[in-house]
């Protein structure tokens, strides 16, 4: 079912299709909902693109806002490839940021940020291994798994860092210098926005998936797990170990993501009183990028544009934000109902055929 | 602190903490056996905590005093099943993918709710309800030595109407032929076709439960506990709710247990600094404690639990 509405059933047209009308609808309901609420879509829509487009340090904002998106969306996506639902991206985003973090405050020297994003990558992947050895082992299940160990993430990262590494307030020391990854060049470029190295970095996240998934032996596998689990076990490949990799590396990607922000927009950690929402939206950004490479930096440009451009709703056209969200929600549904579309698409077809 | 004096405490804590989780669970059971997954549980508590509160503070400006929470569950019970169309159709018609769907569905809860909340009081929180569900003594009960304060002193009615609940859905769903048709249309849903039973529909109506249910839940949790509502009123117990019914292996007492141990595992992880025995244990442990749990008895060193047979497949007519 999912790959279905991954790949597109029909041909590649309908596969690229099936989004931009998703899109629309969300978009489309966004409008309506203002109206009903006696807001004036038009201006309300003029002032979030104006908030993404308007300004270099909104654009360099939203650049900055795709980074962990693009991350989250790709450990998603490289889970659905191997026929997994990975709900947990958001907790191994949290445990990837808190290990980065601790790592970068406690090394210095030349390339330390580079031992700091493998921490978090580390941090990510132990926090997948967990869900897929259960599924490999014991047939469970990875949705609750992963729902539960977000929560597990969230309250052990607290602890820690309400325990041992509180600085002031609710957050932990700055990471030092030779860990930090914010870039005084990107951010002069972009008119002082938060604009780091990140973006470079989930650029080659995207290049990186991409190349294990179709140039190598073992993404091969993984696909082929995806597909069809039976055959692969009967082609000789090792359906368990595929899937505890799958999960690895996928919360690998989504640790790195949580490094981001860490080491590149804020500096720091801190303590959550809920989610960052951030691996929730990967799941969003994966299902819109149809689980490719460049799907996903599309989706996730969309998707940071909308965050990003939400505030500048609020002030200049006086929307609440979380229309926004409930945009979001309405593309994922459609998305994810694409057999509605399709149904159109096909009836309209007929139609002109009949004709 | 001697012992009673702990459970005193705890007990009564407990039972309200597991409340709006066992009015969630018990809406659950319905959707997954009927082979709908339903994550989207929290969604649905967070809409009904919305309307809940929004119809209180509404009953409460017309005059109707202490009755408003009361009708206000009802309008939450409505709302939780028309938001839940949203998953039926798009997972059942629409032969979506039941998680997705789900997720979509607590993004949309929040997102509209928070929307509302900030068109009509101008910030991201409602104002508070003065109209509450009080505590009160159960008559005569409550006079018990020992069993009276733990169990019938300063409860909350609707603790008593969940465990009802839990009775009343174990009988509709092992007893009558209503809860033979939802278990087959969840085991197998192309036999339960050939006899008859129009499994779309079941599904439908299983799901509209659900969201009554956890409508209700969440309207509970906001009445008694928080008394308004905001972005952060319901944080997780949804997917709480979710565990419990898994715990509990898709039972109605097993959801029942399960949730009120949850319940004493966040009453024990607010109070527990008052227990000489407890207060040198990390709060964390309590905290992850029901997630923890979960995982194990998912990964079965709790005993086995089966899932539905067809939770998860979405039916199309003809296909095998």
């Amino acid at each position: 079912m999912m790959k279905r509405i991954l790949v597109g059933a029909r041909g590649k047209s309908f596969g690229l299709i099936v989004p931009l009308i998703a899109i629309a609808f969300g978009f489309l309901a966004g409008g309506l909902i203002m109206l009903v609420s006696g807001n004036n879509p038009i201006l309300g829509y003029a002032a979030l693109f104006q908030g993404v487009f308007g300004d270099m340090y909104y654009f360099g904002e939203t650049l900055r806002m795709m980074t962990p998106l693009i991350l989250s969306g790709l450990a998603v996506a490289f889970a659905f490839r191997t026929g997994l639902l990975n709900i947990g991206v958001e907790g191994q985003l949290i445990v990837g940021w808190l290990a980065a973090v601790v790592v970068g405050i406690y090394v210095d020297g030349p390339m330390a940020f580079v031992l700091a994003i493998a921490a978090g990558a580390v941090a990510g992947g132990l926090w997948g291994f967990v869900p897929g050895f259960l599924k490999a082992r014991y047939e469970v299940h990875e949705v609750i798994v992963t729902i539960m160990m977000n929560y597990i993430a969230l309250h052990v990262s607290n602890h820690f860092i309400r325990n041992y590494l509180l600085a002031s307030g609710q957050r932990t020391e700055f990471v030092n210098q030779s860990a930090s990854i914010s870039s005084p060049f990107l951010e002069s470029l972009t008119d002082f926005s938060r604009l780091h190295w990140g973006f470079a970095i989930a650029i080659g996240a995207c290049v990186v998936m991409w190349f294990i998934l179709w140039k190598t032996n073992k993404g091969y596998e993984l696909r082929a797990v995806g597909y069809n689990k039976n055959a692969s076990s009967y082609a000789g490949m090792n359906v368990k170990t595929n899937i505890v990799l799958s999960m690895v590396i996928s919360g690998g990607f989504a640790g790195v993501g949580g490094a981001m922000e860490g080491l590149g927009t804020y500096g720091y950690a801190q303590i959550l009183s809920g989610f960052t929402n951030l691996g929730f939206d990967g799941i969003a950004v994966a299902l819109l990028g149809a689980s490719t490479s460049v799907g996903i930096f599309l989706a996730a440009f969309l998707f940071g544009g909308l965050k990003i451009g939400a505030s500048n709703m609020q002030s200049a056209a006086g929307v609440a934000p979380e229309l926004v969200e409930i945009v979001i929600a309405l593309i994922i549904f459609f998305v994810a109902s694409s057999y509605l579309i399709r149904w159109i698409l096909g009836r309209l077809q007929q139609n002109k055929e009949e004709k | 602190m001697d012992i009673l004096q702990i459970l005193y405490t705890i007990i009564p804590a407990a039972l309200i903490a597991a409340t709006p989780l066992i009015f969630t669970a018990l809406g659950g059971l319905f959707s997954e056996r009927s082979g709908v997954v339903n994550i989207g549980l929290e969604g649905l508590m967070v809409i009904g905590a919305f309307s809940g509160i929004l119809a209180t503070l509404w009953f409460e400006s017309m005059g109707l005093g202490y009755a408003s929470p009361w009708i206000a569950l009802l309008v939450a019970m409505l709302c939780g099943a028309l938001f839940s169309l949203f998953h039926a159709v798009a997972s059942i018609t629409l032969r979506a993918d039941q998680i997705v769907s789900g997720v979509a569905l607590n993004f949309l809860a929040v997102g509209l709710a928070v929307f509302t909340v900030r068109e009509i009081f101008d910030r991201g929180q409602t104002d508070y309800i003065s109209a509450r569900i009080f505590r009160t003594n159960v008559p005569f009960l409550s006079d018990i030595p020992i069993i009276g304060p733990m169990f019938f002193s300063r409860v909350y009615a609707t603790t008593y109407i969940a465990i009802i609940l839990a009775v009343v859905v174990w009988y509709v769903v092992f007893k009558t032929p209503f809860g033979l048709r939802l278990r087959s249309v969840g085991e197998h849903p192309m036999a339960a076709d050939t006899m008859g039973i129009k499994v779309n529909r079941m599904r439908y109506i299983a799901v509209m439960l659900s969201g009554a249910f956890a409508g209700v839940g969440g309207a509970v949790f906001a009445i008694t506990t928080s008394a308004n509502f905001a972005g952060n009123t319901i944080v997780g117990q949804g997917f709480m709710a979710l565990a419990a019914l898994i715990f509990g292996k898709w039972h109605p007492f097993g959801a029942l247990g399960a949730a009120i141990f949850f319940g004493l595992a966040q009453a024990l992880s607010l109070t527990g600094q008052q227990i000489p025995a407890l207060s040198q244990v990390p709060q964390v442990y309590l905290l992850i404690a029901p997630y923890v749990l979960t995982i194990l008895a998912l990964a079965g060193f709790v005993g086995k639990a089966h899932p539905p047979n067809a939770i998860g497949k979405p039916y199309e007519k003809g296909s095998r």
